[in-house]
């Protein structure tokens, strides 16, 4: 495997914002600890701009970077920009992570779109898993998370059982 | 701080006699064994001698030493060599056994013969990772042609019975192999004792250089060369000898002979401490591996609620050098493939460590390490939401094993 940068390692040696928010706005959990990564984010939200976000990961150092680091460039964003923060750009904030860990990234950005899909919730609005709000084609949207999510599990070897055909709920856990 | 290198299972430092003794044939001493001047006779004898250093610490004769480019060649030769020659005549598919805790050298060699049509049996273990001989006996058949159980594991540094199973072996008519790389230097190997008539090792977990090894082929064993060439190591391994590394390793195995009582003894003294005082200092950890039929260097630690990755980068920033369970698979998403044969759910097998001691090893390193070890556990574990949920307990202290 390729070393970790400096970056990175930074944020495993001091990660920021560890911990939790004890009267969050919305939680955000991903990942599955048989895959050997779990993420769970908080987020304070205050006129519609996030305000603090705390996280607690289960993981390696590249899922601990990219947590410690998905706080720092959270913090201050409106709902919208929140959203539209990718996984590249967490990478890319950590100047590069090696090919084999670019999945934890996507840990990051999955578990700041369940957050705020739980925050959007409490506020009775529906945000669909592809960041849109009323978004048309939801069904099809949850089906391609679950096909992502399999593949996910894939990579780590485990087969994940055919999804439910419960009705999608929204906010919370996507796992 | 000097750096603490717990990771000797991975590899060892060379010794400096080990060096001494190559230094000449990396520089002055540059004639090919194979020449009949001066030089090349004088490469030729160096090669003599650490056959014959390397084959005393084995139990074995020299000519019946192979030396390769290291144990993962010593290992391909082995398993591909005996199936090629059992291919050439028979009409029903040769039949390989091994286990499932075998190195990717073995394992991936199996898959690759399976792929060409050999039929593999892998051998399961019990929750110590040990290879029931039972299970064995009732694998091998009639076109059982290998059978190839390494001697000790080097995640969990589980001993194998392989003399058991190399009895079974013989009485079945099929070949027998060990990977015996991480067994060597740690414990006594004799190939008469273990009954076996291939063993694979390495220079570099014995204080040796990379990049050698030795295949050792009982007299009479039906093998075919994995690497054709000239007639260099009686025409089993072509290729002109590397002097230097062969000289070195033949020093590393008369070193090893002479060092192994004592410093199997004292690693196991300071291994045994290391185990205590993580039980008493960490809570929710499990020792891994074998009781007593283990490697007297090697501890493998389970510890609840994170992931060993990430333990192992802190104990890095700390300075200290450990492994999740083998080197070969940093980089790899799956957990230990060891860990999960032995029965354990991926979510244990996510979070263990591997220390493994070495002759340098001293006492104060050993109290350095739990000191560290006891902080960056606390401090990994502060950011785990499992650890959280079950410190709210809302989680129970999930024994995590199958």
């Amino acid at each position: 495997m390729e070393p970790y940068t400096e970056k990175v390692m930074d944020h495993i040696r001091n990660p920021r914002n560890v911990g939790e928010i004890d009267d969050p706005d919305g939680v955000g959990e991903i990942g599955n600890p048989i895959c050997g990564d779990v993420m769970r984010l908080y987020i304070k939200v205050e006129d519609n701009r996030i305000t603090d976000a705390k996280f607690q990961t289960f993981g390696c150092g590249a899922a601990i970077a990219v947590s410690s680091m998905l706080t720092e460039l959270v913090i201050g964003k409106t709902i919208e920009d929140a959203l539209r923060l990718s996984n590249r750009a967490v990478a890319e904030a950590l100047d590069g992570l090696p090919p084999v860990k670019m999945h934890c990234s996507a840990l990051g950005e999955d578990a700041l779109r369940a957050a705020i899909r739980d925050y959007m919730a409490k506020q009775g609005q529906q945000l669909c898993v592809c960041g849109e709000l009323d978004c048309p084609c939801r069904p099809e949207c949850e089906e391609r998370e679950r096909t992502r999510e399999r593949a996910h599990a894939a990579a780590h070897g485990i087969e994940v059982e055919a999804p439910e055909d419960s009705p999608a709920t929204a906010g919370g856990s996507t796992n | 701080m000097a750096y603490i290198y717990f990771d000797h299972n991975a590899t060892t430092p060379l010794d400096p006699a080990v060096l001494e003794a190559m230094m000449p044939f990396l520089h002055e001493a540059h004639g090919n064994a194979s020449s009949f001047h001066s030089p090349g006779r004088e490469a030729r004898e160096a090669v003599d001698l650490a056959r014959k250093q390397v084959a005393s610490l084995i139990g074995a004769q020299p000519a019946e030493i192979v030396f390769t480019s290291g144990g993962t060649e010593a290992d391909n030769h082995a398993l591909r060599g005996v199936i090629a020659r059992v291919k050439a005549g028979a009409g029903q598919p040769p039949h390989l056994v091994t286990s499932a805790i075998e190195h990717p050298a073995v394992l991936n060699t199996a898959q690759m013969l399976e792929q060409q049509g050999c039929a593999v049996s892998y051998l399961p273990v019990d929750e110590y990772g040990r290879v029931r001989p039972e299970d064995a006996r009732s694998a091998i058949n009639d076109a059982t042609a290998l059978v190839s159980v390494m001697l000790a594991n080097n995640e969990v540094g589980t001993i194998q019975p392989v003399a058991a199973i190399a009895a079974i072996a013989r009485e079945r008519k099929a070949i027998m192999h060990t990977d015996a790389v991480q067994g060597l230097g740690r414990i006594p190997v004799d190939v008469d004792a273990l009954g076996v008539d291939l063993l694979s090792i390495s220079a570099h977990k014995v204080y040796g250089p990379k990049g050698i090894g030795a295949l050792y082929i009982r007299r009479g064993t039906r093998i075919a060369p994995l690497i054709y060439g000239g007639h260099q190591e009686r025409r089993r391994r072509g290729g002109t000898e590397n002097v230097p590394a062969i000289v070195g390793f033949g020093r590393a195995c008369e070193l090893a002979g002479e060092l192994l009582a004592e410093s199997a003894a004292r690693e196991a003294r300071l291994r045994d401490r290391l185990e205590q005082g993580i039980r008493e200092r960490i809570e929710h950890v499990r020792i891994n591996g074998h009781p007593s039929e283990r490697l007297p260097n090697t501890l493998n630690v389970g510890f609840t609620f994170v992931e060993g990755e990430s333990l192992l980068m802190n104990l890095d920033i700390e300075r200290v050098a450990v492994s999740t369970g083998s080197a070969c698979s940093s980089g790899d998403l799956q957990p230990s493939h060891v860990l999960l044969a032995m029965g354990f759910e991926a979510e244990a097998a996510h979070g263990t460590l591997r220390f493994s001691l070495g002759r340098r090893t001293t006492e104060e390193e050993i109290a350095t390490v739990l000191d560290v070890l006891v902080r960056v556990v606390a401090r990994v574990r502060a950011m785990s939401p499992m650890y959280r949920d079950f410190i709210k307990g809302r989680r129970p202290a999930a024994a995590s094993k199958a």
